[in-house]
């Protein structure tokens, strides 16, 4: 028996006693790029992804949400995991002109989409894109020019300004090299050390039960502020943020959920239209 | 709505060029050589990383301005870079395992392993950006709805290159010639004086390099990283074993047939149903006529 410190963000509807999910369930990151899509009157939403059980969920969840918040699901479009090719896509895109793409893609499909977005003709000033995993690393891949201005919602961003996140960029970079950036991933990766070494004090121990049962309230300054282990979903709590890629591959914050972090929900408790989508 | 089909049609047209040069080096290796040379999506590999290279080594010369220079650079090199590599694997490895075809799809498996675990080495596992010049990115605007990006246009181009620079040379160019001959019959090539073990690495040398240039060329609409070359293996062997293993018009008959269906299936449906019905449609096609479309005629059948 071991306990999993789980990094990445995922779709939610998940607990396991043997897994922590330190980065954010839909309630922290997808739930909160579509509500700030909404806000901007960005109604109209082209939700394309890779054709696994992550975008499948996520687009279930986006849709329930447009459904009951007055937004519209444009189309619902999916393409193989290593699809490289989005001639199809972009052609649908221009025909369906939906106000946004909220985008789902995983890995390298995000650098052939978005090359195949700019070359056609579509960057954010007229069809931006919400995207949940590309973060500083991927930008570099994909090419700032075919990147610039277009949004992601996450946790963290390297652009934070905050004692604990300037010391981590610095201290990363010392280790790695100059030119590498950090991104939500490996921050998440580096806070859940801390969070389960905190755990494991207040426990005294690294037996699992006791880490697990200590671990509800330990907290931790990380770089992106202030987090806390909530025990019973053994999710965190933490900030949701939108950033805007600028010129430099770095993010703009332009928004974040503001100064109390969000309490996990990975079930969709909170959501007068989660129980539809939790039940399946 | 008309609009809508042309575009089809010039998505159609794109795709099979893009599967034309990601098949063209896989034609030679596998087609004419029989060699099932599991690596030839890593040789793209090497070609995309081949214009990185260079596109960083322009910038350095003539700044970051002139970045997207490099890029003309790379196109050759990228095909000779590649193929010196396939040079050394047919010298080193496959010419010891001619006899044994499927011992050749482990062991270029394994080379296609070792080329993408170097690659994370010297470049990291992230993808990287390949600098191009200015006037291949963007769109020529026909109407409102309909454009044509350029650097679809020059894959076109590329494609169209690269085709005939391979039948000229096959069926134009002495050595082209010794090619055929000893793919066609090896031992009566061995008896007439042909060196045959330096056609050999000859061709596969050019089927590797040609890959090479498939890699440079993608990299204007797709991603340059380690894992690129499981990205396009499938689709290379899909074209190949379509169009009749061994038939150059054949591979090329392939990539428009599967491009044309593709465009239409994937603005139709999602482009992983599209995909589905494309590959099922292939596997149909393959039970009704096994040797694709073309098959060589030979006295034995």
């Amino acid at each position: 028996m071991a306990l999993l410190y789980y990094p990445v963000q995922y779709e939610g509807l998940e607990a396991s006693k043997n897994i922590f999910y330190i980065a954010a369930p839909p309630n922290q990151q997808i739930i909160p790029g579509v509500t700030y899509l909404l806000q901007k009157g960005l109604k109209n939403m082209y939700l394309l992804g890779s054709d696994y059980v992550f975008p499948r969920t996520a687009n279930k969840i986006i849709k329930a949400q447009l459904q009951a918040e007055g937004g519209t699901t444009v189309a619902e479009d999916y393409t193989p995991l290593g699809n490289t090719d989005y001639s199809a896509v972009v052609s649908k895109i221009k025909a369906a002109k939906p106000d946004v793409v909220y985008n789902t893609l995983n890995g390298d499909s995000n650098v052939a989409f978005f090359k195949q977005m700019k070359a056609a003709g579509l960057s954010a000033d007229n069809m931006p894109v919400m995207s949940v995993s590309v973060a500083e690393v991927e930008v570099a891949g994909i090419g700032i020019d075919n990147f610039k201005n277009q949004l992601t919602a996450w946790n963290y961003f390297q652009t934070i300004k905050s004692d604990a996140n300037t010391k981590f960029v610095a201290s990363y970079q010392t280790r790695y090299g100059a030119k590498e950036v950090t991104d939500d991933p490996i921050e998440h990766a580096y806070s859940a050390v801390y969070l389960w070494a905190k755990s494991a004090e207040k426990a005294k121990s690294i037996d699992v039960d006791k880490v697990r049962a200590a671990s509800n309230g330990v907290s931790f300054e990380s770089p992106q502020g202030l987090i806390t282990l909530d025990g019973e979903t053994q999710h965190i709590f933490q900030k949701a943020m939108i950033g805007k890629a600028g010129v430099d591959g770095q993010f703009e914050v332009v928004w974040d959920s503001g100064a109390d972090p969000l309490k996990p929900d990975p079930y969709l408790k909170t959501y007068s239209w989660g129980a539809s989508v939790a039940a399946g | 709505m008309s609009n809508l089909v042309l575009q089809a049609i010039f998505n159609g047209l794109s795709v099979a060029s893009i599967l034309l040069l990601v098949a063209i080096g896989l034609a030679i290796t596998f087609g004419l050589m029989n060699v099932i040379n599991m690596a030839h999506g890593q040789f793209i590999m090497v070609g995309g990383y081949v214009a990185y290279v260079c596109g960083a080594m322009a910038a350095l010369v003539l700044g970051p301005a002139g970045a997207g220079n490099g890029y003309l650079i790379a196109l050759p090199t990228s095909f000779v870079v590649a193929a010196g590599l396939g040079w050394l694997l047919e010298r080193g490895l496959i010419r010891f395992l001619y006899k044994r075809q499927l011992d050749t799809l482990l062991a270029t498996w394994g080379v296609g392993l070792i080329l993408e675990q170097a690659a994370k080495n010297i470049f990291g596992a992230p993808n990287v950006n390949v600098d191009v010049p200015e006037w291949l990115t963007g769109s020529l605007p026909l109407t409102e709805d309909l454009s044509l990006s350029y650097a679809r246009l020059f894959i076109m181009a590329m494609a169209g290159v690269a085709l005939c620079g391979v039948g000229w040379y096959l069926f134009r160019t002495k050595t082209g010639r010794l090619v055929r001959a000893v793919m066609q019959n090896r031992a009566m090539a061995d008896c007439l004086g042909v060196r045959t073990d330096r056609i050999d690495a000859t061709t596969f040398a050019l089927g590797t390099g040609l890959a090479g240039l498939a890699g440079a060329a993608l990299c204007l609409l797709g991603p340059v990283g380690p894992f690129i070359g499981t990205d396009y293996i499938v689709q290379a062997f899909m074209v190949v074993v379509l169009g009749g293993v061994g038939q150059l018009a054949g591979t090329v008959g392939a990539a428009a047939a599967i491009g044309g269906l593709d465009s239409v299936f994937n603005l139709a449906f999602s482009v992983s149903i599209g995909q589905v019905i494309v590959f099922a449609l292939v596997v149909a096609f393959l039970q009704w006529r096994p040797a694709g479309f073309l098959r060589v005629r030979t006295r034995s059948g």
